[in-house]
């Protein structure tokens, strides 16, 4: 057996409720100062609990070994701790009990395009996210060419990056990080966007990388980039490993995972198991237009009259579409529901759908629910964006537009 | 036991060197200084410092040419007023080369506290994505300063042309002074910016706190204008060593301000070493906060 890279003892992490988002008035704390002085350069360490017990720990227990060369993916709904778990092994924040050591030099990818700078050419914004990346001068010098080449921007290279399209940007960004030698890499959900071409690029060149022997581990909410890339697949769940081993068994257990964990899933009555886009997963990547969604259910007994909703939530948990079919009779046994949608212009993200079903009710009264499924894998939209490439102003839908003009005579 | 058995023992290949072991745990302490991965970073701090002067350059429409005229103006003004006008003291020098000679420490630390100060929270994205010593960021703001105080120097030796004076060997001891005026705005900025990362109020207090040290310090004035046996305290301004040591260096004129600058000194020793402390303590929680 190869030597152990990573070890993981008990790896914790908690956060304070709302403490991401908070930061603090300096006159409470002055205030408070003056009857405790000591609190003030406390009250910022992890561990002090400020007299308000309200954390929430988004990492618990987490325990494991990666060898050198493996290549392991990372599965789990949003918020489950994924890329807290990477933050913790890339140092950006410390865990709050156990410990990980780590042997070599570790690189980590948890955002495309960090340190650009919209002011600064493309060759400077290479140096400069190569050199935060962790690249030496000399070997950005020695990588230089082939990056550019990679990102396919060679007249644009001493235009300050303001000028770059975003799909532009993307490529330089992507081909630095992808020029990283770190002999571990972490990887958080970054291929998922990006035109289809260059990602099958950037997806080689990873492939590549894993099989110099060097050791990955990489969030994703595509499937089949795990089934294709890893050779082991942790599924992370409210902060701990709900599962561990080979791509086929933990992304099966993965998929007929439900939101009602609580329940026992077997006994029942109603239960979804998966659902998938027509002939393409969870990856809707050729188009939005003429979808055939697919929900395997399992009903103990029939659901006459009922009421079938399925809504699309983005990644701030925010209703884009929902449906609402009254009437609704299922008979007992496997059945698939399958909803055609003509078309689903959304913006290039992952999605959470949430499947519910009513026994007797409609639309308006509701009924009795006998199931609420939070669908996964999620519902990832892989298309090239065509609104504004501001995040502030892109919208939620992706519709493309012509500008034309026309002297009013 | 015997000590044969080692002699047969088939000679060992030379190993590769270990790799570097990294362990990660929950911050514990007051002390966990690591200032030699500072040093292991000082290409990222080269390249930080490199993108402050280039973005500042390319952000403004006359560029450098800031580095002058900001203070070459108040150099004006303060001749003017506080020189023409109120008729302050100053040891026989013109009041153009009073001013400037102190205007010239004095807007390096204004700008170098001020960019420190913020350079934490302004650079939360690079923060909670990457991981390098945090210390690299307030060290590369007030390095970055110092273009902008060479380019302020330039014009002090042709303004020092223009009146005919000659740098006296006391210049060469500029270099301690400036060492000494660059720990006092990184011992100061470690302390600000680390807590503005935590209490953003930190950021309005800012220019408040700067214009009021400006009038502690002996900008407008000189510090002989200070009782002589509140000199040391006085000193304990790191910044009055600073100025009256620029001063006296650029100029020659006057008494060198020993007990100023041993008092200086002293307060820079302790501001650094626990800006560095605090700053390095509160690091561990910059990701989670900003």
């Amino acid at each position: 057996m190869s030597q152990v890279v990573i070890h993981c003892e008990q790896l914790g992490k908690r956060y304070q409720i709302g403490q991401r988002e908070r930061y603090l008035a300096l006159r409470d704390v002055l205030a408070n100062s003056f009857q405790a002085p000591w609190r003030l350069f406390r009250s910022a360490a992890p561990g002090s609990s400020n007299g308000r017990p309200k954390h929430i720990w988004a990492l618990r227990n987490v325990s494991f070994k990666i060898h050198e060369g493996e290549v392991l993916g990372i599965v789990g709904r949003n918020g489950a701790g994924k890329t807290t778990l990477l933050k913790v092994l890339a140092r950006v924040t410390k865990p709050t009990e156990g410990h990980a050591e780590v042997v070599g030099r570790m690189g980590s990818l948890l955002e495309v395009g960090t340190g650009f700078h919209p002011e600064l050419t493309g060759r400077e914004n290479i140096y400069l996210s190569g050199a935060i990346l962790g690249m030496s001068k000399r070997e950005i010098n020695r990588k230089f060419d082939e990056i550019v080449a990679f990102a396919e921007v060679e007249q644009f290279i001493d235009t300050p990056l303001k000028h770059y399209s975003s799909g532009m940007q993307m490529r330089l960004a992507f081909a630095v990080a992808a020029h990283l030698e770190p002999e571990i890499l972490l990887v958080d959900e970054v291929l998922a966007v990006g035109d289809l071409a260059f990602q099958k690029k950037c997806l080689g060149k990873m492939g590549e990388v894993a099989r110099g022997g060097r050791t990955i581990l990489f969030v994703t909410h595509q499937m089949n980039q795990i089934r294709r890339l890893c050779e082991r697949v942790f599924w992370i769940d409210a902060g701990g490993i709900r599962a561990a081993g080979p791509p086929g068994e933990v992304i099966s257990a993965y998929e007929t995972f439900g939101a009602s964990s609580a329940k026992d899933r077997q006994d029942s009555d109603v239960c979804f198991s998966r659902w998938e886009i027509s002939g393409h997963g969870n990856v809707l990547r050729n188009g939005t237009r003429d979808l055939t969604l697919h929900f395997d259910v399992r009903l103990n007994e029939c659901v006459s009259s009922g009421h079938f909703g399925v809504a699309i939530l983005n990644e701030s948990d925010l209703v884009v579409v929902g449906w609402g079919f009254d009437e609704v009779g299922i008979p007992r046994g496997h059945q698939k529901l399958i909803l055609r949608v003509p078309e689903l212009p959304l913006r290039p993200g992952v999605y959470t759908l949430v499947c519910s079903l009513f026994n007797r009710g409609n639309n308006l009264t509701g009924g009795q629910l006998v199931e609420q499924w939070n669908a996964v894998p999620p519902l990832v939209v892989d298309t090239t964006p065509v609104s504004h490439p501001q995040d502030r102003w892109c919208g939620l839908l992706n519709i493309p537009a012509q500008l034309s003009l026309k002297p009013d005579s | 036991m015997s000590v044969t058995q080692q002699t047969v023992l088939p000679p060992t290949p030379a190993l590769p060197a270990a790799p570097p072991l990294l362990r990660i745990a929950p911050p514990r302490g007051w002390l966990e200084l690591n200032l030699r991965e500072v040093w292991e970073y000082r290409e990222l701090l080269y390249f930080f410092v490199w993108r402050d002067l280039k973005i500042r350059y390319k952000q403004t429409a006359i560029g450098a040419a800031w580095a002058v005229l900001q203070p070459f103006l108040t150099m004006i003004v303060f001749s003017l007023f506080f020189g023409a006008l109120a008729g302050i003291p100053s040891h026989g020098l013109p009041y153009p080369i009073f001013y400037f000679s102190a205007l010239l420490p004095w807007m390096y630390f204004a700008g170098a506290l001020q960019n420190a100060t913020n350079t934490v929270v302004e650079q939360q994205r690079v923060i909670t994505k990457v991981y390098f010593p945090r210390l690299v960021l307030p060290l590369a703001a007030v390095l970055s300063g110092l273009v902008d105080l060479a380019i302020g120097f330039v014009v002090f030796l042709g303004m020092m042309l223009y009146y005919g004076m000659t740098p006296q060997a006391t210049i060469l001891l500029l270099p301690g002074f400036l060492l000494l005026g660059v720990l006092t705005a990184l011992g100061v900025g470690l302390w600000l910016s680390a807590l503005n990362a935590i209490y953003r109020d930190v950021r309005y207090v800012l220019p408040f706190l700067i214009q009021f040290w400006m009038f502690a310090s002996p900008v407008a004035y000189p510090s002989s204008l200070v009782p002589e046996r509140w000199r040391w305290l006085y000193g304990l301004n790191p910044m009055a060593g600073v100025i009256e040591g620029f001063r006296w260096a650029l100029t020659g004129q006057g008494q060198p301000p020993n007990l100023l600058l041993a008092a200086s000194a002293a307060a820079v020793v302790l501001l650094v070493a626990g800006g560095v402390v605090y700053f390095q303590k509160m690091e561990a929680t910059f990701a989670d906060v900003v």
